[in-house]
């Protein structure tokens, strides 16, 4: 089980305070969408995603971005236990969504980055540290039902 | 053999030209000694690599991403020929240095954080993917001599 120690939880939950997860949930599905174009299988009835700003204009792309990113924020109330946490999650992308897991990898990366460009200088090499533990975690903890 | 398209090659060299390679070199490196340490055991004689600030601020680091980043820079020259231009460099890391090739990955995942920190809006996401698509060839290109 990932240990998150006091520094990297307040690093953590110092930076997640600030996010606006709606803006932020879109903008990390949209770069998924477009630096990975793959991705885009799984988003089929979403519509437009032919060119980057088709992309990150598209309504659904922002809404489901505003899922997953609230998602990640009650991963960050779970810290200590963040396979239970995503138990459930974890089955319906197997089961149903069929998702590879490296897919979590990328969305993980992404986040990190959208991290990096909104909090500049904020964003330290600390804080980005304990995020990049906590998105492997959670891409972790997401896999683990896998079958 | 990796093709760029003529807008990803306006987008890598429209970026790099404003990049301060010295600056976002050492913060490259450091930020790889610290989010992923076992980088570390590479750069043994590079002082004192204790914490944070120690990594940030050593200067050792600092002249040592600045060359790895130069060399980035030559790779941006030559982007139709990526594994070409590193084929000796290819030989050494692998030869001489036993660096494992995932290691270059991680070094580029760095590269693009410290572009979004540096960048931020305009580090926009197709900047990224064009970015992306880059450091993944050069980190093919650096791994195409190992045996």
């Amino acid at each position: 089980m990932v240990h998150f120690t006091a520094e990297e939880k307040a690093a953590i939950t110092g930076l997640w305070g600030k996010v606006n997860v709606e803006e932020a949930g879109g903008e990390a599905l949209g770069r998924l969408l477009v630096v990975y174009p793959w991705t885009q299988r799984f988003f089929d009835s979403f519509g437009n995603l032919s060119s980057a700003s088709a992309i990150m204009g598209n309504p659904k792309v922002k809404a489901h971005g505003k899922k997953v990113l609230t998602s990640f924020g009650e991963a960050i109330k779970n810290l200590d236990n963040l396979k239970g946490a995503f138990a459930k999650l974890s089955e319906l992308h197997c089961d149903k969504l069929h998702v590879d897991p490296e897919n979590f990898r990328l969305l993980g990366n992404v986040i990190v980055i959208i991290l990096a460009t909104h909090f500049g200088r904020e964003f330290t090499p600390d804080m980005q540290a304990a995020w990049q533990k906590l998105t492997n975690a959670v891409a972790n903890a997401l896999a683990h039902k896998y079958h | 053999m990796v093709h760029f398209t003529t807008e990803e090659k306006a987008a890598v060299a429209s970026l790099w030209a404003k990049v301060n390679v010295e600056v976002v070199g050492g913060e490259s490196l450091a930020r790889l000694l610290i989010v992923y340490p076992w980088t570390q055991r590479f750069f043994d004689s590079f002082g004192n690599l204790c914490s944070e600030s120690a990594i940030m601020g050593n200067p050792k680091v600092k002249a040592h991403g600045s060359k790895v980043l130069n060399s980035f820079g030559n790779a941006i020259k030559h982007m139709d020929d990526l594994k070409g231009t590193f084929a000796d460099l290819s030989e050494l890391h692998c030869d001489k240095l036993h660096v494992d090739p995932e290691n270059f990955r991680l070094l580029g995942n760095m590269i693009l954080i410290v572009l979004a920190t540096h960048f931020s809006k305009e580090f926009t996401p197709q900047m990224q993917a064009a970015w992306q698509k880059l450091t993944n060839a050069v980190a093919n290109a650096l791994a195409h001599k190992y045996h």
